[in-house]
């Protein structure tokens, strides 16, 4: 059963590597490897209950979920980075043209890649406030309150909604500069002429503030579970000892919601870090790319040029980045939550 | 500290001055936030019964401010009088709709099952994949977490038109099922780790094979995480688009492609685009009402250890 999978797979191989090269027989797609591949995995699954009886049943549980990664992350990955080094105009009839470190080079010159990777760190750094509102909005969830459920469902209703219809809703609509309800408030307020996405930063700020309506329920939810785990008995017990509310937050609750916090604040941030539907609908990174993130830049760039070989490197160096960027983070939270 | 315990009605008072202005300065919070939260929606609604006239004034009641119209409904072809004509638009609407919850239904599905799995797997037996353990393999189903979608979309976009899997309904729910399966892992592994060994350990000894023990002991039992999971990621497969921006043309497109096509072409008629997209957000809307607890639950998974 072993060895007949491992020959399904050789046989499908052969058969595909002689369509590419020199044989014609009559293939058009690459989806009979793809079948011999379904038909392999099976195999191999089978293959393990059989050979290794309960050992192999246990590795059945795992065996599936891994073989679906493994072919839908870790290959195209390898073939992304084989796409990365060099110049491939989908439209063009030349197909791929192994450039070398030319892609590199142009990167390094192109002023709009490193302005969208400065947009990343202030949209990143947009985390902060938000984190401090979703705590506010917890602790006032958390609090003695009527009517928690129906507060509830409306504090997560930004979450659900598709950020597609969203920036239609808000971005397109209500920050409207002539009838937008949003336009018609600020302008009440007295802000004569409001443009939201006239100058960098307040388009930036608006994108970033739709941005944080959508997502702030998220970090407040993961908070408020954090706070709902905290024993009631500590915060009386400090009531008790004579501290008014607020250091009793500052020296009870804070510290121990520390490791919540962390997780929430990590995990939004690589939720941030793929921000790119509310930029493409809204903005297509206007006014002249100063709300671009990565991922809208790159749509953008392979929709004006479909160089799927640039773009490519350009994701790739992006990839390299958040992976340095978050080992640190973690390596940094996890020393900070040992020393308390 | 004075001395007067006993007689201290007008502190007592203050007291409760302060307690009454802690109450009003809460719920002014909570119902601000409340309305911050609602009124896109709500601004949504109300424009798809609007006319030009009024969106130009900005009227904001209905009844009181304008007469709402079928405008925005009609020219989707779901107003009272079109409903039985033919529409295009209604035709093409429904299309995109069953696309979008084929897609994110089985997506979510496949990944719930191989999560699940998977979860406990990691959860109860000790695996040695050659230099990988357990603490690893979990790491690499969660790792993919990070894994900004950018990175994957353009080969996706290569391999899948090589593949013949392009503007496929089944190549966005390989895709949407590796997206949302780092999460059901992460959900369900804190579920199973929750469920004490004993309870299987008792099942095979009653003569109850590792998968019979978990199809009828631990199945049940984990029921309302995997609920939970399946919810949450039919919000995120559902809302996606970047992928199915790139992926899709004609055939496989889903709903939020179709909105966000519309609001370059129709961005003046507001009535219509504002009656697409609320019939794009109502499923969650009705979704997040109903199953809110589950969802919640969920999403708290993870936070607290």
């Amino acid at each position: 059963m072993w060895g007949s999978a491992a020959a399904l797979a050789l046989v499908a191989l052969a058969q595909t590597l002689q369509v590419t090269g020199r044989l014609e027989l009559g293939f058009t797609t690459w989806r009979p490897t793809l079948y011999a591949y379904i038909l392999w995995a099976i195999a191999l699954c089978w293959g393990q209950v059989l050979t290794r009886g309960e050992q192999g049943k246990r590795v059945l549980f795992v065996l599936p979920a891994a073989l679906f990664v493994i072919s839908l992350v870790v290959f195209p990955l390898l073939f992304g980075l084989l796409i990365a080094f060099s110049d491939w105009n989908l439209a063009s009839p030349t197909g791929r043209k192994f450039n070398g470190l030319d892609n590199l080079r142009q990167m390094w010159g192109d002023p709009f890649y490193w302005n969208a990777l400065t947009n990343m760190v202030w949209y990143s750094l947009a985390i902060i406030v938000e984190y401090a509102i979703a705590f506010g909005l917890a602790l006032l969830l958390n609090a003695q309150i009527r009517g928690r459920k129906f507060f509830r469902v409306a504090f997560l209703m930004p979450l659900m909604l598709s950020p597609v219809a969203v920036s239609w809703m808000v971005g397109k609509s209500m920050l409207e500069i002539r009838f937008g309800p949003l336009a018609r408030l600020a302008r009440a307020l007295g802000w004569d002429n409001p443009s939201f996405f006239g100058s960098a930063e307040v388009a930036r700020a608006t994108i970033m503030v739709m941005d944080a309506w959508t997502y702030i329920p998220f970090m407040m939810i993961m908070i408020l579970a954090g706070l709902q785990a905290i024993p009631r008995e500590l915060q009386e017990a400090a009531r008790v000892d004579g501290a008014s509310p607020w250091r009793g937050f500052w020296e009870v609750t804070f510290p121990l919601m520390l490791p919540v916090s962390i997780t929430a604040i990590l995990i939004r941030l690589i939720f941030k870090l793929k921000l790119a539907d509310i930029i493409i609908n809204v903005t297509s990174g206007g006014p002249g790319g100063a709300t671009d993130s990565v991922t809208s830049f790159i749509f953008r760039e392979y929709r004006d040029r479909s160089n799927v070989g640039y773009g490519t490197l350009l994701a790739m160096v992006y990839l390299v980045l958040i992976v340095i960027a978050m080992t640190i983070l973690m390596k940094l939270a996890e020393r900070w939550t040992r020393q308390r | 500290m004075t001395g007067q315990i006993f007689h201290d009605s007008s502190t007592d008072l203050a007291h409760r001055a302060r307690w009454l202005s802690g109450r009003v300065a809460i719920y002014g919070a909570l119902i601000l936030w409340a309305v911050i939260c609602l009124f896109p929606i709500y601004w949504t609604i109300t424009t798809s019964f609007k006319a030009a006239p009024d969106v130009m004034k900005g009227h904001l009641v209905p009844f009181l401010d304008f007469a709402p119209k079928w405008l925005g409904w009609r020219s989707l072809g779901l107003s009272p009088n079109t409903i039985g004509a033919e529409s295009t638009v209604r035709a093409e609407f429904l299309v995109r709709f069953t696309n979008s919850l084929v897609i994110s239904v089985s997506s979510s599905a496949l990944a719930v099952a191989l999560g699940s799995l998977a979860a406990y797997g990691l959860s109860r037996f000790s695996y040695r994949f050659g230099f990988m353990r357990n603490s690893d393999i979990s790491f690499f189903f969660l790792s993919q977490l990070i894994l900004p979608p950018v990175v994957l979309a353009l080969p996706f976009l290569v391999l899948y038109k090589e593949l013949a899997l392009l503007d496929t309904r089944i190549g966005l729910i390989l895709l949407y099922t590796l997206t949302v399966l780092p999460i059901v892992i992460w959900i369900m592994r804190d579920q199973f780790a929750g469920i004490p060994t004993e309870l299987e350990e008792a099942a095979m000894v009653d003569g109850l094979s590792i998968w019979g023990a978990f199809a009828t002991i631990i199945l049940p039992i984990a029921l309302p995480g995997m609920v939970a999971a399946l919810i949450l990621s039919l919000v995120l497969t559902w809302n996606e688009y970047f992928f199915a921006a790139l992926l899709t043309s004609t055939h496989a497109n889903t709903l939020p492609v179709m909105v966000a096509s519309q609001t370059g072409s129709q961005g003046i008629s507001w009535w219509s685009m504002a009656a697409l997209s609320f019939a794009a957000i109502l499923p969650l809307i009705v979704i997040g009402v109903v199953l809110e607890r589950y969802i919640i639950k969920g999403m708290a998974a993870g936070a607290v250890k």
